[in-house]
């Protein structure tokens, strides 16, 4: 593995017990890109994304992380943080406890360090002064905002994003996407995100593969711009143009 | 054959015309507002058709919205599923557009029809279930036992902070009801045994009945019931939630193992509050029965207590104590594993937990018969 390569899939059977939505998913993820898994519903993206995390263990082909090899969870301090779809933050706990709880595992850090630290990673995401609410006080893109805090509260230089964007309002969305690029951009982090919203695409990623369900392969791999004006795949031509097969 | 409603008229022409093909006119406005009259007369006058080939003539439908054309189109499927050919023919272009978007005008293959699942099949599957289900509690215990074992190794790496407020919640919260229901069933208990005892002149026993029994039996099936009900169901919902809502993966993400971050703690908190509310359960239950000695069996608090003490081993309260930890272990154990078994969002949560209680119900019963065999062959 190359130091530019960050995450390398080779031949990946995405799915469980007999159900195959990906037979043999290869690609690579470099340093420094905001990475898309890109595919309509039921493709297996957000499957595809539980090997990558280490969720689900493969049966056939491999998925190797830099630093850690394959991604195995619960044997030490995870390399790589996570967002998902729904933020899953705690219920129970407070935001800043959210935060807090990885600083609190993994680290010898004093409670008013590990605090400084949760302000500042919520001020880096545009919550200032929600230490204290509970998740069933903030919004969904509060919430998704409060995830991605929690999820860099480790420094990592890797992130998985499961479709940041679904279910906000266009602002949100937006801002949603600039806090994205700006973590990407200023801290150098590399993002890997499951996503269909288009203009958060076109916006924030620069490579992305995607996946089709019927073939059960990935059909096309690039910057999105350039498969949206270039590909002749009428099935890529779809997606990046929003329109049905009668359409097309 | 014609029948008439309002809005639409259904007909089928006479089959001795032609007998081969079987024409069903159909007029007027189909709405959704006379569905059922529309499938009431479609099924009944298609249910004695003979014919290999039926059609449906829609040349004078005025309009036809999309909950009629699905009623018709489901006829014509179920018309081809008995091996008729059947066509909606004759339709205004406006008509065909609906005919089309409901697939009207498709020819579907046949649906495979499913098989009726015999009894001897049915039983075997649940018993395969109920094994498959057993499997993964064991495996589930082991997996509890390394979790452990490396905390003990490890202690710092233990989630201790959840275990006072889960002691709290399970245990100091429980004490009212606990005290009730044990006061109550000594008390029950003390006044079914006078009766049967007073014709022998043998109030006093009532002591040494409600002492043994309370101590022994029910003071920690009882409390472990109730622990069942109020900890075990929170412990199962609490944590299929999380499941289901991915708190559980995020968990896991940042390096909790669930085992060690949530199912310990619950765990170690029920095996420490268990012994506290049998011993609390057994209290009760004999002041029940020494109620009962005092109104209705002429007895003295001395006499009462004298016999009592008489009548009760330590061991008594110690098998009942031991009990209660093999219980709190059963309802942590059992409550967790279906809880994090979660799938399928708010109606799998109820699922879990309605399963977790009644699993732990009869494994309850099932160790409790378990201890009586064992004492009793070791002369306990």
């Amino acid at each position: 593995m190359t130091g530019d390569i960050m995450v390398r899939v080779a031949g990946l059977r995405v799915g469980w017990d007999d159900v195959v939505l990906q037979e043999s998913a290869t690609f690579d993820v470099a340093r420094g890109d905001v990475f898309a898994i890109l595919g309509g519903s039921g493709c297996g993206k957000s499957t595809l994304l539980r090997y990558l995390i280490g969720l689900e263990q493969p049966t056939e082909g491999t998925v190797f992380v830099t630093g850690i090899g394959a991604p195995l969870l619960e044997v030490g301090r995870p390399p790589f943080g996570v967002m998902f779809q729904s933020g899953a933050l705690i219920g129970s706990m407070t935001v800043g406890e959210n935060v807090g709880l990885p600083l609190h595992e993994w680290t010898d850090l004093p409670v008013d360090a590990v605090a400084a630290i949760v302000r500042a990673k919520l001020r880096l995401v545009g919550l200032p002064g929600v230490m204290d609410k509970l998740p069933s006080e903030l919004s969904g893109g509060m919430k998704k905002r409060a995830a991605i805090a929690r999820a860099m509260a480790l420094e990592p230089n890797l992130i998985f994003l499961d479709e940041p964007s679904a279910g906000l309002d266009p602002v949100s969305a937006c801002e949603l996407d600039e806090l994205i690029l700006t973590l990407n951009r200023r801290l150098g982090l590399t993002v890997v995100v499951v996503t269909h919203e288009l203009p958060s695409i076109f916006k924030i990623v620069s490579r992305c593969i995607m996946l089709d369900r019927e073939s059960r392969s990935i059909i096309a791999a690039g910057d999105p711009r350039a498969l949206r004006d270039d590909c002749s795949d009428p099935r890529v031509r779809r997606f990046f143009h929003r329109s049905s097969k009668e359409e097309s | 054959m014609i029948s008439t409603t309002p809005g639409f008229t259904i007909a089928v022409d006479d089959p001795s015309v032609s007998p081969a093909v079987t024409v069903v006119r159909v007029e007027g406005r189909l709405e959704f507002g006379e569905a059922v009259a529309i499938w009431s007369e479609a099924n009944r006058l298609l249910v004695s058709q003979t014919s290999a080939r039926v059609d449906f003539d829609l040349s004078r439908v005025t309009s036809v919205d999309g909950a009629a054309m699905a009623l018709l189109v489901h006829v014509r499927h179920r018309l081809q599923d008995t091996g008729k050919r059947s066509e909606f023919v004759g339709a205004s272009p406006s008509v065909q557009d609906i005919v089309h978007l409901y697939e009207g005008d498709a020819h579907l293959p046949p649906r495979p029809k499913r098989k009726a699942e015999s009894t001897l099949s049915q039983v075997g599957r649940g018993t395969m279930h109920v094994l498959e289900e057993g499997q993964l509690v064991f495996a589930f215990f082991g997996q509890m036992i390394i979790s452990a074992i490396a905390t003990i190794r490890a202690p710092r790496s233990a989630n201790w902070k959840d275990v006072t407020p889960t002691m709290e919640r399970t245990g100091a919260d429980a004490v009212p009801i606990v005290l009730l229901i044990n006061f109550l069933i000594g008390f029950v208990m003390a006044f079914q045994g006078a009766v049967q005892l007073k014709q022998f002149g043998a109030n006093i026993f009532v002591a040494d009945l409600v002492g043994a029994s309370m101590t022994r039996e029910l003071g920690p099936l009882m409390t472990a019931i109730i622990v069942c009900g109020r900890s075990g169901a929170a412990f199962a919902a609490e944590l299929g939630s999380m499941k289901v809502s991915e708190e559980i993966d995020a968990l896991r993400t940042m390096g909790f193992g669930a085992m060690r971050y949530l199912v310990l703690p619950r765990a170690l908190a029920l095996v420490l509050v268990m012994p506290v509310l049998t011993l609390l359960a057994d209290f009760v239950g004999i002041l029940g029965g020494l109620v009962v000695g005092l109104l209705s069996l002429d007895l003295t608090i001395a006499g009462y207590v004298l016999e009592t003490r008489k009548a009760l081993h330590p061991w008594d309260i110690y098998s009942g104590l031991i009990k209660s930890i093999v219980f709190a272990l059963a309802i942590a154990l059992i409550a967790c594993q279906q809880g994090l078994a979660t799938t399928g969002g708010a109606e799998g949560v109820g699922r879990r937990t309605t399963s977790s209680v009644v699993t732990i119900l009869f494994s309850l019963i099932l160790l409790d018969a378990g201890f009586t065999v064992l004492f009793h062959a070791f002369n306990l």
